[in-house]
């Protein structure tokens, strides 16, 4: 029973994990410019990725592997921020545009500053 | 097959599935991506995608050691993308005069979900993108 339960869970999980990539590739397909799509990329994918992993450590069924798996997803969770900031800083101090239809660009003041 | 068996299986296998649509659909964007962060953004999410693969396979061989092997994998994408975003900076200029969103925007965006919202705001800030213009 506790078997079933197990594995119903962690299917869930690799299923969630799954549609969160998908829903990532399309964002990335869909989006208009290079900021939104960063949006989409490194926050759905990061998640993706993650569950899939904390999947990984609950089917092995061992402390260590679990902890691992919780290590691995803590540091992917810790890193995709920083690059996805250091990509867009980069975009956007080379003057990258937005796109056409972008109705409030907060950063058109400071373009300079950065 | 015990039913947890195969409810284990078949999930492993629409998620492969549904991972292989989304790298497929992650390299189309990669070999279209208008400017070169396009591109960085996009592999910096095959490398995501590629340890979803990582962690399906983990767990439909049973070793464990995948895992380790996904977690080098993400650190070495993860600096692959603040090295390539160092190199953006360090490219200056835009030497490759990426095109306007206008030019691109209009063939696969407009006619969905975003037409409603402009019309709602558009009174409110027109100048916004000549005024962005300027100060660039």
């Amino acid at each position: 029973m506790i078997e079933l339960v197990l594995a119903i869970l962690i299917a869930t999980l690799i299923l969630v994990g799954a549609a969160f990539a998908l829903v990532a590739a399309i964002g990335l397909n869909r989006l208009p410019d290079v900021y939104t799509r960063m949006h989409a990329a490194s926050k759905a994918g990061t998640v993706g990725s993650g569950l899939m992993l904390i999947a990984v450590g609950l089917h092995a069924g061992d402390v260590a592997t679990l902890a691992r798996a919780l290590a691995g997803f803590f540091f992917f969770v810790l890193t995709a921020p920083i690059s996805a900031h250091l990509l867009a800083m980069a975009a956007l101090k080379m003057g990258y545009p937005l796109a056409s239809h972008t109705v409030r660009d907060e950063m058109q003041n400071h373009r300079e500053a950065i | 097959m015990t039913p947890a068996a195969m409810i284990l299986s078949s999930a492993i296998w629409i998620a492969l599935v549904v991972l292989g649509l989304a790298f497929l659909l992650t390299v189309r964007r990669v070999v279209i991506g208008p400017t070169l962060p396009d591109r960085v953004v996009a592999l910096d999410m095959l490398v995501g995608i590629v340890i979803g693969f990582i962690a399906l396979i983990a767990i439909r061989t049973g070793f464990t050691l995948y895992i380790d092997i996904a977690i080098s994998l993400g650190l070495v994408g993860f600096l692959a993308t603040v090295a390539f975003a160092r190199f953006i900076l360090a490219r200056g200029g835009r030497a490759p005069a990426p095109p306007q969103p206008a030019d691109f925007v209009p063939a696969g965006l407009v006619p969905t979900a975003q037409s409603p919202k402009p019309s709602g705001k558009r009174k409110a800030e027109p100048p916004a993108p000549p005024r962005r213009k300027k100060s660039r």
